[in-house]
């Protein structure tokens, strides 16, 4: 699975779809072979099947599974049941399981903050210069930028890897101090407060918690390790979304362009006042597939880091992989996943209302 | 020298950047900074690539003096093979995984293919009770990241008897809610007139769908595949949970992902870039092929949205 880099069917309201594919389908055409409904069953049955014991059952069994004490390894269904016992331990009480949580929140939160923003911007920078009229070579530039995201994720993981090893060619590009990417647990927050003398939390940070985990560890920024993640997914992403936003630009009619500019509209201004308004179901579209995608990240941690260094790469879905295969806690895992399952739902809704009144995308 | 000469000039009429000479000068200076920021991204996607591919033939006392330089030093006995003579050892086992890789997306895609097609169909087509419950229902589950899913999909294979074997790691990756999708939107496509000759003409369901109906979506059919080889071959958790304790049966992604930690400090880099150069190019091949469809995939499940 790929994170943000496949672009799915999600987008855009299920109603407004589902009308539009109704109107899309008028007239209907009446029964011209015998026995369709017959043949309509036959046809969809063997995908209709496959679904339901892959992905429906599934999705019931998540649930049960998180209300038992299970560890993955005797039948699941002899294991004891305990409520919401699982929920309890990751929101409410005071312990280790919910500290991990609350540290894999925070640093997939930091994930999302950097990832996406930039992501999309880079994204839509490259597509307003490459619609360029009079430009030569958009093949090739398209072709540049797409390339990494059709690629494994595990294979430009394992490059990445290369690139950021403390003699690699990150740091020989950065005219800086050589810095130890993907070993360094420090929050870029906590750094950049250091640089300037702060180097101990304030006590109103240090001793207030939400979540096991004290106001200044909440405030410390993604790991340079998470950093490292970051700069690798926005490489891999963006290609898919300068192609989303070439798309949407083509849609602007060239007569608004050049009205823009006979009036006299700077490059500047007609960005500003004329694309990325014309652009803005676009713009909420990769936005949205942005947060949904941010929010599943597993292929990358766990070629990179492995949750490491001092958990400041854990995120919710390795977590819910590590709880489950790694530490015996099968219930939990499945506990995280539905609550991750929500997180990721919270948006999708989100993204659907935003996009409610659109015709199109 | 132009723009100075004409700046010097008085201009009583026209402002100094509505002249024709200024915005000459100034459309060039833009398609210079253009081809720039376009020259510079296009390095950043592409040379990771080329260094990867360069330190595959490195030795690794090159690797560890040079790790940067897209040069060999002969005198630390670069180039080399010994990066890819290692390429089929106890650990690293990439002629295997690379079997399995191919097996897994061959057998993925012709399976994805022939049910999304099926059920394409009938969901566009043929009139039957229950037709929109399926559809939504293929719609809403197909939503679901497989991320969240982890736990009972292992358990479920765990039950039908298929972890750590072929049947797991391609059985349950045929069924997929958004190739269904996107084959009933080729379907939609097709006049309703065609059907209706060819039921005039004494065709019957299965003669009008195999001989007139396909030949018809053909484009989407090529689209499907290629989609499909490509999110196949790069899957990685599926394959993950799918061969816990099988080696024999992992693939390209779980192989190279495993192989993490597996030598201390001392990677053998020139084998590992090797062997992710590999897992990279039967896509490379396939992308700079079917360009074009992957073009009008992203812009069509844009659209679609």
């Amino acid at each position: 699975m790929t994170t943000a880099t496949k672009p799915t069917a999600e987008a855009g309201g299920l109603r407004a779809r589902l009308r539009k594919l109704q109107q899309s389908n008028q007239p209907q055409r009446a029964q011209i072979f015998n026995r369709e409904g017959l043949w309509g069953w036959i046809f969809v049955s063997p995908a209709l099947l496959g679904m339901i014991v892959f992905l429906a059952i599934p999705i019931g069994m998540s649930v049960l599974v998180s209300l038992r004490d299970w560890g993955g390894i005797t039948p699941p269904f002899e294991s004891e049941f305990v409520g919401a016992d699982n929920y309890r331990e990751l929101l409410f009480d005071d312990n280790i399981r919910r500290k991990d949580f609350a540290i894999s929140l925070r640093n997939n939160l930091y994930y999302v903050l950097g990832v996406v923003p930039v992501q999309t911007f880079i994204a839509l920078i490259l597509a307003v210069v490459l619609n360029q009229k009079r430009l030569k070579g958009k093949s090739f530039f398209r072709t540049a930028y797409y390339f990494p995201s059709i690629t494994s994720s595990i294979a430009v993981s394992l490059i990445f890897l290369f690139m950021f090893q403390t003699r690699g060619a990150v740091n020989a590009l950065l005219p800086i101090q050589d810095i130890n990417w993907l070993v360094n647990p420090n929050g870029i927050i906590h750094n950049l407060l250091g640089v300037v003398g702060v180097d101990e939390a304030p006590g109103w940070m240090e001793n207030n918690e939400f979540m096991s985990l004290s106001l200044w560890e909440w405030a410390s920024g993604p790991s340079v390790a998470m950093l490292s993640i970051m700069i690798l997914v926005t490489w891999t992403t963006v290609g898919t979304f300068m192609l989303i936003f070439l798309a949407g630009l083509q849609n602007i009619p060239v007569s608004v362009e050049e009205a823009a500019e006979l009036d006299g509209a700077s490059w500047w201004q007609r960005f500003r006042f004329v694309t990325v308004p014309m652009m803005k179901p676009t713009i909420v579209f990769v936005i949205s597939l942005g947060l949904i995608g941010t929010w599943q990240v597993f292929d990358q941690i766990f070629a990179i880091s492995f949750g490491g260094p001092q958990k400041s790469t854990l995120t919710p879905a390795f977590l819910t992989y590590f709880q489950t295969f790694q530490n015996g806690e099968a219930s939990l895992g499945a506990a995280i996943a539905v609550l991750l399952f929500f997180i990721i739902m919270a948006f999708t809704v989100l993204q659907r209302w935003l996009m409610r009144d659109k015709d199109r995308l | 020298m132009t723009t100075i000469d004409s700046a010097v000039e008085p201009a009583r009429q026209t402002p100094f950047f509505q002249r024709p000479s200024t915005r000459r000068w100034l459309g060039r200076l833009k398609m210079l900074a253009s081809y720039s920021i376009l020259m510079l991204f296009a390095l950043l996607f592409i040379m990771p690539f080329v260094l990867a591919g360069v330190s595959s033939f490195k030795s690794l006392p090159d690797i560890a003096a040079n790790p940067t330089s897209l040069r060999f030093d002969r005198e630390l006995g670069s180039p080399t093979l010994d990066g890819l003579n290692q390429l089929n050892n106890d650990r690293i086992r990439v002629p295997r995984w690379a079997l399995n890789s191919a097996i897994q997306t061959g057998s993925v895609t012709i399976g994805r293919v022939m049910l999304a097609t099926m059920a394409g169909y009938a969901l566009s087509r043929l009139r039957f009770r229950g037709r929109w419950l399926i559809f939504s229902a293929v719609i809403a589950v197909q939503a679901i990241p497989l991320i969240v899913l982890v736990v009972p999909r292992f358990l479920v294979m765990k039950e039908l008897g298929i972890l750590n074997t072929y049947w797991g790691l391609i059985l349950p990756l045929i069924f997929d809610g958004f190739s269904i999708f996107m084959m009933k939107g080729f379907f939609d496509l097709v006049p309703h007139e065609v059907e209706e000759a060819a039921a005039i003409d004494g065709a019957s369901l299965w003669q009008t769908y195999s001989r007139v109906m396909m030949p018809l979506v053909k484009p989407g059919l090529i689209a499907l595949t290629i989609l499909s080889v490509q999110g196949t071959w790069n899957e990685f958790l599926h394959s993950l949970l799918a061969a816990p304790s099988n080696p024999d049966i992992r693939t390209l992604p779980v192989g190279l992902a495993l192989l993490r930690g597996a030598f201390g400090e001392s990677n053998p880099w020139n084998t590992l870039m090797a062997a992710s150069l590999i897992t990279t190019i039967p896509m490379a091949v396939v992308f700079f092929t079917f360009q074009r469809y992957f073009r009008q995939g992203v812009a069509a499940s844009s659209a679609k949205g």
